[in-house]
């Protein structure tokens, strides 16, 4: 099954990335923009047939590896 | 007494922390990191580098290196484990003490010297120190940026002047014990006058002065 996994840094953790990203945005004209965040995007295929087993696996992988949960929050999509 | 120098693939300061180690009368061993006995150590230090890369995140492969079981169970014990820079992020990554790292403030790697100063004296990285006293050492780093939201690491080094935007400018963070620090600037490049400035030495002298027999 098709799995996306979207990590999100919380949004009282400051994201220097994103700022920086904000800025050079700016200096290119583009200053409607008025917040970048860098999150992170984790594709992935998983052997097996039932959604709400393949979602919860994929979240105690989060849990365990993908995600740090000092800093960061995740959502798992998982699709047919 | 002898300190396990943890070697993870990619890291690059091992030979440098050992010698450093060595030069002021210790005993220090490099281990490859899928050792999984550590009993006849007294302590361990998790070198500079790049462990795995630093893939996914700084930190977040080499936290599940076999080794890392045995460097949880030193820890439990009260034996002085010491991260220096990328050793710290391995350190937060395993839970070991509080916080993660992030990018500097300024996206900028930093490779200088930086002064910190000593706001606690009672972690195994400064109990030979006093308050207060100032130290010249070299930060060499992208991710020194430490950010703890639980407020629950104790500042062991601050920096004098602000270099990356840790949080309460920590430069050295010790866990509730004080056994288990992380430091981001380098003791052991600031290890012999050679170097440019021997103010690390203090720091791994209170390293080894936290031995104690297994």
């Amino acid at each position: 099954m098709r799995v996306t996994i979207t990590i999100d840094r919380r949004p009282e953790i400051a994201d220097p990335e994103g700022t920086t990203v904000l800025r050079a945005l700016h200096e290119l004209g583009f200053t409607e923009t008025l917040s970048v965040r860098m999150d992170r995007v984790i594709h992935m295929d998983v052997d097996g047939d039932d959604t709400a087993r393949v979602k919860m696996r994929v979240e105690e992988m989060c849990r365990r590896l993908l995600a740090n949960p000092v800093l960061e929050d995740f959502t798992v999509e998982v699709a047919e | 007494m002898r300190t396990a120098v943890v070697v993870f693939p990619g890291v690059n300061c091992e030979h440098d922390v050992a010698h450093a180690i060595r030069a002021l009368g210790g005993d220090a061993d490099l281990v490859w990191h899928r050792d999984t006995d550590l009993s006849g150590y007294d302590g361990a230090i998790l070198p500079g580098g790049f462990a795995h890369g630093d893939a996914l995140r700084a930190g977040a492969i080499a936290r599940f290196s076999p080794a890392m079981r045995e460097i949880a169970r030193l820890a439990a014990r009260g034996a002085p484990v010491l991260g220096i820079c990328n050793g710290w992020q391995v350190l937060c990554e395993a839970g070991l003490i509080p916080g993660a790292h992030i990018a500097n403030r300024d996206l900028s790697f930093i490779c200088r010297f930086v002064e910190v100063e000593v706001t606690d004296t009672s972690s195994i990285l400064t109990r030979a120190t006093e308050m207060g006293q100032r130290l010249r050492i070299p930060l060499n780093s992208y991710q020194g940026n430490w950010v703890d939201p639980s407020q629950a690491g104790r500042v062991v080094l601050r920096y004098v002047a602000d270099p990356n935007g840790s949080q309460d400018r920590a430069a050295a963070v010790a866990n509730a014990a004080g056994n288990v620090v992380g430091v981001m600037p380098h003791p052991e490049r600031a290890s012999d006058r050679l170097l440019g400035s021997a103010d690390g030495q203090v720091l791994l002298e209170s390293f080894l002065h936290s031995l104690v027999p297994a």
